[in-house]
């Protein structure tokens, strides 16, 4: 129930730069998550919030008062670790009160604390069980139950679902989700899984290389990527390199593709229009290409339940150029592998980004 | 042989866990030498363990009792308290301070150059024991020893301080070399099980260093520690070479005492030496009956 | 991050002092010729000595043939062992831990109640490796589990056998390459214990490198400083031997 703020943060390694001067602002109760792929520097953020890890240069508050000099135990944050943080000779009982009681709480009010921390983690009847009897779903719950025992100003959260199955996975998400909403307890979660992310987050801060890309909404995110990798990162995008040309993109074989975003962009600069699958329509080629429309094979359709899924082959275009289309199965049956169609869009519906020199490929 | 090439899978698509049947005559090999080791276990391990046993409940009568009953004579009562003493004094030494050597070298912060070195070093010196240890210690703190001469003409005379590599502190001082060794290449690994999430979930939850280890670390390493105590008991318990070489009897130790008996250098049966050797297995087995009991007490949480 | 404070490095300096200056000690007696004169005197004499070679060679011989006892038999019998008989697992630890509990001189005293011939038996220094192997057993043992629990044997076996190898090529040209490192380690360990085996020998009678090294340090003091020099060089070597093989595992042998 306070904010964090970390300003000018940095920190690297035998000359590797893991975090390049970093600034990340969360308001009051609200979850974060950073996301990136690994070796992005999201964890060694965390770490710096926690305490373990000193940053170089930079400052972390909380609440507004500095705590980049206090070590982890004085900075009422709690943690959950991806896995196997639970001590292996207490009981769930006995690890949710471990909090309060080097506190020096008095013994009945730790117990009763924990005791209303695994009923919010719905785990109340299995509190004198040991960790290794408890699948790494609970184990999980009541680690999460043992952060929250120290009323935490700041949650924590370390890819705490990357070592559960799937199903477990979605169920302690809604949960974590539920719990933060219930406590109002400020929390970090880093995960590299983007789904995840988008489910469960307030905000999410998409990071790559050391540096924060974007932070923002996840339908902000998803709809408005920052640049080119959050572009490619967040969802399955299909990815036409081409020329901005008004209120279109002209691709390299001539086709001119309507794309209103591209007004943004001076007319000759080298863009990319990135097209989410939902947003791709196909019709079967019957003899012409209509204007504003794009040439293309089917190269395979994914049955995904209520939808199919099409990835097209665009043989007039650049190798990394690719294009995905989603429709309701029932129509599937119409593009299969071979068929020549033609794809089309609403010209609202493309992103446009600038190609930076160093990235154009 | 010829149907070797039997695939392991069954119709069900169950693995067998054994694999295909080699046929009968394929099966005769791998038993024969099974049988050969456990048969020569037996003869070799077992029988003369049972051997022990029962020579030393009989004399040319039949049944006795009365060698059993000599263990509670003077001298062997004594023998029995120095073996006892010195190797629990010994382990204790090799616990603590290996314990602490291997728990410093572990440290992320330690050079890893200094790490590898004292690993193999451990390695080198919990085998380097017996006589080679005993003159080597003599050479260093016998009467003439280097170290005993060095110091002597700095003004300080050990012997005449009272210290003696002779006696049962001098004994604990050589045992020590090869028990702390033994207790870093035992402990290490147990050390490094302890996982830092542990570690830092306890300070992110406000614990000190000193509560983290009394709530979390010794108690799981307790087990493991119990164990490297007995481990270290044991060696010292056995140990014959070093005590000869160093002491020529002048201790009486339960090893000393039955090779003196074995080799005819003191006037008693062997029955006498059957005794004591049953009693020093006693002790072992006693040993272990009650660390098993600890260890179960400390492990309950466990597996 | 853990802090590597003075208390490490006092704990660690101590011990550095307890462990290397016996050792400088030791090397500096067996070149020590009295009256502050050094040499290598002892190590002359010592070569002079008529029997320090028949000794060297008589320790060298069993630490061969134990090494050879737990290639041919104790490797081949937990390899089938594993295969065919999981259930005489028990049995096996139950052995492999009974020389501990047994100690070494215990053993010597009911062997030799047991057995009083046949002399070309007991006659010889060869007896020896049989309570040898035993007193390699529980390293040898341990080192060779861990190096098949490590390769996963069964399906190594289901996997040849499915490929159509015999059983015979597959120890042959899959098993025993995997285990390569931990029969070497066993073997290595087996003779640094037999090296520095005191009990047996003494007891027993038999006039081995061990043996020697008491002998002599009961008249030659400098001569048995040079004889430990070098048994500490040949632990050391085949330490060395035991972690290249093993890559860091650190093993412990039983000599005491």
């Amino acid at each position: 129930m306070a904010t964090v703020e970390a300003r000018g943060v940095s920190k690297s390694y035998q000359g590797r730069t893991v975090l390049a001067s970093l600034d990340l602002d969360m308001g009051e109760a609200e979850l974060i998550c950073l996301l990136g792929p690994s070796g992005c520097g999201k964890t060694t953020l965390l770490r710096i919030i926690a305490g373990f890890i000193t940053p170089d240069t930079g400052t972390v508050h909380v609440g507004g008062r500095d705590v980049t000099a206090l070590p982890p135990a004085a900075r009422k944050m709690g943690m959950v670790f991806q896995a196997y943080s639970l001590f292996p000779n207490m009981t769930a009982l006995d690890n949710v009160r471990f909090g309060p009681r080097v506190a020096g709480q008095a013994k009945t009010e730790q117990v009763k604390r924990a005791g209303e921390l695994l009923d919010l983690v719905g785990l109340a009847q299995h509190r004198d069980k040991y960790p290794h009897q408890m699948s790494g779903g609970q184990q999980q719950r009541v680690a999460l139950a043992r952060a929250l025992a120290v009323r935490p100003d700041v949650l924590l959260l370390d890819e705490p679902l990357s070592a559960l199955d799937a199903k477990v996975r979605l169920q302690l998400r809604e949960e974590i989700r539920r719990i933060q909403r219930e406590t109002k307890v400020t929390t970090v979660l880093v995960t590299h899984d983007q789904e995840e992310a988008l489910s469960i987050s307030d905000r999410v801060a998409v990071m790559n290389g050391g540096k924060l890309l974007q932070v923002a909404t996840p339908s902000v995110i998803y709809r408005q990527p920052a640049d080119a990798f959050v572009a490619r990162f967040i969802g399955l995008a299909g990815i036409l390199p081409g020329v901005a040309e008004g209120a279109a993109v002209r691709m390299s074989n001539g086709t001119i593709l309507p794309a209103d975003a591209a007004v943004a962009h001076q007319s000759g600069r080298s863009v990319e229009m990135f097209l989410r699958p939902e947003h791709v329509r196909l019709q079967r080629m019957n003899g012409h290409v209509p204007p504003g429309a794009l040439a293309a094979d089917v190269q395979e359709a994914t049955f995904l339940g209520s939808l199919t899924r099409v990835r097209l082959r665009l043989p007039e275009l650049p190798d990394h150029a690719g294009l995905w289309a989603d429709m309701p199965s029932e129509h599937a049956a119409d593009f299969a592998p071979g068929q020549r169609v033609t794809a089309h869009w609403h010209e609202t519906s493309p992103h446009v980004i600038a190609v930076e020199a160093a990235q154009a490929s | 042989m010829s149907q070797a090439a039997t695939t392991p899978l069954r119709r069900d698509g169950v693995v067998h866990k054994r694999p295909a049947s080699q046929g009968v005559a394929g099966l005769i090999l791998p038993y024969s030498v099974i049988g050969l080791f456990i048969a020569l276990a037996a003869l070799f391990m077992a029988a003369p363990t049972v051997m022990l046993a029962v020579q030393s409940v009989t004399d040319d009568h039949g049944f006795t009792l009365k060698y059993l009953e000599a263990l509670g004579g003077d001298n062997i009562v004594v023998a029995f308290r120095n073996s006892i003493v010195l190797s629990i004094a010994s382990a204790a030494i090799g616990v603590v301070a290996g314990g602490l050597i291997a728990y410093f070298v572990i440290s992320p912060a330690m050079p890893i150059t200094l790490r590898s070195a004292v690993t193999s070093f451990s390695a080198v010196a919990a085998n380097f024991a017996g006589v080679p240890l005993a003159f080597a210690f003599v050479s260093t703190l016998g009467t003439l020893g280097m170290l005993t001469q060095g110091l002597r003409s700095l003004g300080v005379d050990i012997y005449g301080l009272g210290f003696s590599l002779f006696s049962m502190t001098g004994l604990t001082i050589v045992y020590a070399y090869f028990q702390i060794p033994l207790m870093v290449i035992i402990i290490t690994p147990a050390l490094l099980a302890l996982r830092t999430e542990w570690r830092e979930s306890s300070e992110n939850l406000g614990a000190t260093s000193g509560q983290y280890w009394r709530m979390i670390g010794l108690p799981v390493l307790l087990p493991s520690l119990i164990s490297a105590f007995i481990l270290l008991f044991g060696s010292a318990f056995s140990a014959y070479a070093t005590a000869y070489a160093l002491t020529s009897g002048n201790i009486a130790l339960l090893t000393t005492e039955i090779a003196n008996v074995l080799s005819g250098d003191v006037s008693s049966s062997p029955q006498t030496g059957a005794a004591l050797a049953v009693g020093m297995i006693v002790v072992m087995v006693g040993v272990l009956v009650i660390s098993a009991a600890f260890s179960r007490r400390a492990s309950r949480w466990h597996k | 991050m853990r802090r590597f404070g003075l208390a490490g490095w006092t704990v660690l300096g101590l011990a550095g002092l307890y462990f290397i200056v016996p050792l400088l000690m030791t090397v500096s007696f067996s070149l020590w010729q009295g009256h502050g004169n050094y040499g290598f005197d002892a190590y002359r004499s010592l070569l002079a000595r008529p029997n320090l070679l028949p000794s060297l060679i008589v320790s060298i011989e069993l630490g061969l043939a134990t090494c050879a006892a737990i290639v041919l038999l104790l490797a081949p019998a937990m390899i089938f062992m594993h295969l065919y008989a999981p259930k005489l697992r028990p049995v096996f630890e139950f052995i492999a831990a009974l020389p501990f509990v047994v100690p070494a001189i215990a053993l010597v005293a009911g062997l030799s109640v047991l057995f009083t011939g046949p002399d070309w038996l007991i006659g010889t220094p060869f007896y020896l490796t049989i309570p040898y192997f035993f007193l390699a057993l529980p390293y040898a043992y341990r080192a060779i589990d861990v190096g098949i629990r490590a390769i996963d044997l069964t399906t190594l076996t289901e996997a040849g056998q499915s490929l159509g190898a015999s059983l015979g090529q597959i120890i042959r040209m899959v098993v025993l390459p995997s285990l390569r490192p931990a029969l070497i380690g066993s073997m290595l360990l087996s003779f640094a214990v037999v090296m520095g085996e005191f009990t047996f020998a003494n007891v027993l009678l038999f006039h081995t490198f061990a043996v020697l090294i008491n002998e002599v340090g009961q008249n030659a003091p400098t001569e048995a400083a040079a004889l430990s020099t070098l048994s500490f060089l040949i632990t050391w070597g085949a330490m060395l031997g035991v972690l290249m093989v093993g890559r860091g595992n650190a093993q412990l042998g039983g000599a005491r």
